[in-house]
C-alpha cells in the first residue's frame, strides 16, 4: 500500500465542516470499494457518513444531525482517544485544557452519547497522577461511563499492572473485554502487550483464543464494534502502524454482515473498508501526528497555536437498529 | 659472588617475565574500563544503529525525542526503564559477544551493540 492511498482525512477535508450534503456513493462496483473514490466521497460529505450492508458491499448515504431522535433501539456514543496527560512539549504546552475542550465538545453533542469509548494513550508515562487528572476531567462528561483500552503509553515500566489495577476490573488478561448494549457487542483488545523486537501490535494467542469463544455464539446479525488502541489494519508498518496478529482477529469476524473497528494511536483520522469492516482511526486529544511517510518519524507535529485545536478532536458514532448501520463524524476541537 | 649475579639475573629474568605478561592486560583493562561510547534516539532511530566497543565499555543511551523511549535487550541482558526527553540510560558490556535491543514501546526501534 502506499501513503497516498489512505490519505488522512485532515488532508483532504477542511475540519468542522457539517454542512449536510446530499451525495450517495458511486464508485461502487459488484466486487467491491473502490477506495480512492471512496476517500474522494468522505472529502466531499465532509462530516460522517451511515453505513449500511446491501449484499455485503457497504453503500454510504448522508449523515444528518438528528438521525437518531426518537427511534427505539438507536443510540450514539463517542470515542475519545490519546490524551498523553503528562505531555507537556511545544506540540501542545496544555493537553488538559484539550481534553476539557473535547469534553466540552461531547457535552454539547445534538444527541447525547450514551457511553465513551477511550481508546488508549490515556498517560503520556503511565504515572498515576496523570490517569488521575483524565479521570477527573472526564467526570465533567455528561456520559459517565467510559470503556477504556490501554495505549503503549499506559503500560509502561510495569507491563500494565498499574494500569490494570485501574482500569481492568472487569477485564481478562492484560485488560480485554467485551460487552453488550442495545443489541451492539462491543470487544476492547489490548494490542500494546509483549511487543516483540521489529514488530508491530500484538493481540497474542491467549487473548486471540478468548476472542475466538466471546464471538462463538453470537447470531451473524449482530453489529459488532472492535476497538483497540494501534490500528488493526495494515496503516503504515514502516512507522508500527498495524498490528501483525490482527489477521487472525478479523477472521474471527468474518461471519458477521457488520462490523465495525475503533482505533487510535496515529492521532489522524484514516477510514478503510474491507468487506464487511469498517476501520476508522480518531484524533488525538492532545497533538497532532503527520500522516504516514511525510515526515522523518511519527512524532508529535507542531502546528502554529491556532491551528491545534482543528488537528484535535472526537469521534461521535451514531447507532440505528434499523438497518444496522454506524455512522461516525468526527468533530474537531476547534 | 658468582651465586649472586645469577640469583640477580633470574630475579631480574622473573620481574621482567612478570612485567611481560601482567601489563599488557593491565593497559588493556585500563583501555576497557574507562571506554564510554553514546547513542542517540532521534526521529525514532538509535545513531549509530550498530555500535561496536572493547570489552568493559560503558555506553549510554539518551532520548533526544519528543516521545519517550526505552532501551531493551532482546535476550533480558539489560532493560532500561522508560525514558522521557532528555532522559539517559547507561549500561556497561563485561562480555564480548552481540547485543540486539529494541525499544519496547516502538518495537520497530532496532539497534545492536557489538562488544569485542
Amino acid at each position: 500500500m502506499t501513503p497516498e492511498r489512505y490519505k488522512s482525512k485532515e488532508e483532504t477535508m477542511p475540519p468542522q465542516k457539517h454542512d449536510l450534503i446530499n451525495q450517495e456513493m458511486q464508485d461502487l462496483n459488484n466486487d467491491g470499494i473502490d477506495r480512492r473514490g471512496f476517500l474522494k466521497c468522505m472529502a466531499w460529505a465532509g462530516t460522517g457518513l451511515i453505513w449500511t450492508m446491501s449484499g455485503g458491499v457497504p453503500v454510504s448515504q448522508v449523515f444528518g444531525k438528528n438521525l437518531n431522535s426518537g427511534k427505539p433501539g438507536n443510540f450514539s456514543f463517542a470515542q475519545i482517544s490519546d490524551s498523553h496527560m503528562g505531555f507537556n512539549k511545544p506540540a501542545n504546552p496544555d493537553v488538559v485544557a484539550t481534553l476539557q475542550a473535547a469534553v466540552d465538545k461531547i457535552n454539547g453533542l445534538a444527541t447525547a452519547p450514551e457511553f465513551l469509548l477511550h481508546t488508549g494513550d490515556i498517560s503520556h508515562l503511565s504515572k498515576p497522577d496523570q490517569f488521575d487528572t483524565v479521570d477527573q476531567v472526564l467526570k465533567g462528561a455528561s456520559a459517565k461511563d467510559v470503556f477504556f483500552v490501554p495505549g503503549e503509553h499506559d503500560v509502561l515500566d510495569d507491563n500494565g499492572a498499574s494500569y490494570l489495577a485501574r482500569y481492568g476490573k472487569n477485564a481478562q488478561g492484560a485488560g480485554w473485554y467485551s460487552f453488550d448494549h442495545k443489541g451492539v457487542h462491543f470487544i476492547g483488545l489490548v494490542n500494546v502487550i509483549n511487543l516483540k523486537s521489529g514488530g508491530l501490535g500484538s493481540l497474542g494467542a491467549e487473548q486471540l483464543e478468548w476472542m475466538h469463544r466471546d464471538v462463538t455464539h453470537l447470531k451473524h446479525s449482530t453489529p459488532i464494534v472492535v476497538f483497540a488502541h494501534i490500528p488493526l489494519w495494515s496503516v503504515y508498518p514502516e512507522w508500527g502502524w498495524g498490528t501483525d496478529d490482527s489477521e487472525q482477529a478479523l477472521g474471527y469476524l468474518k461471519k458477521f454482515g457488520s462490523v465495525t473497528v475503533l482505533n487510535g494511536h496515529i492521532h489522524q483520522t484514516m477510514q478503510k473498508v474491507e468487506g464487511n469492516v469498517t476501520f476508522h482511526t480518531a484524533m488525538s486529544t492532545a497533538f497532532p501526528q503527520p500522516a504516514p511517510g511525510q515526515a522523518a518519524s511519527p512524532g508529535p507535529m507542531k502546528v502554529p497555536a491556532e491551528r491545534l485545536r482543528s488537528v484535535l478532536g472526537v469521534a461521535d458514532l451514531n447507532y440505528l437498529r434499523h438497518p444496522h448501520s454506524l455512522a461516525i463524524v468526527d468533530s474537531s476541537l476547534a | 659472588m658468582k651465586k649472586t649475579a645469577i640469583e640477580g639475573f633470574a630475579t631480574c629474568l622473573i620481574v621482567v617475565g612478570i612485567l611481560l605478561a601482567t601489563s599488557p592486560s593491565l593497559q588493556a583493562t585500563n583501555e576497557a574500563s574507562s571506554a564510554v561510547a553514546e547513542v542517540k534516539i532521534d526521529n525514532f532511530s538509535f545513531g549509530p544503529q550498530t555500535l561496536t566497543v572493547p570489552v568493559g565499555a560503558t555506553v549510554t543511551w539518551t532520548n533526544r525525542d519528543d516521545i519517550p523511549h526505552t532501551v531493551v535487550s532482546s535476550d533480558d541482558a539489560f532493560k532500561s526503564k522508560v525514558r522521557d526527553t532528555d532522559e539517559t540510560f547507561s549500561y556497561t558490556f563485561t562480555k564480548p559477544g552481540t547485543y540486539n535491543y529494541f525499544c519496547s514501546i516502538h518495537p520497530k526501534m532496532t539497534g545492536k551493540v557489538v562488544v569485542q
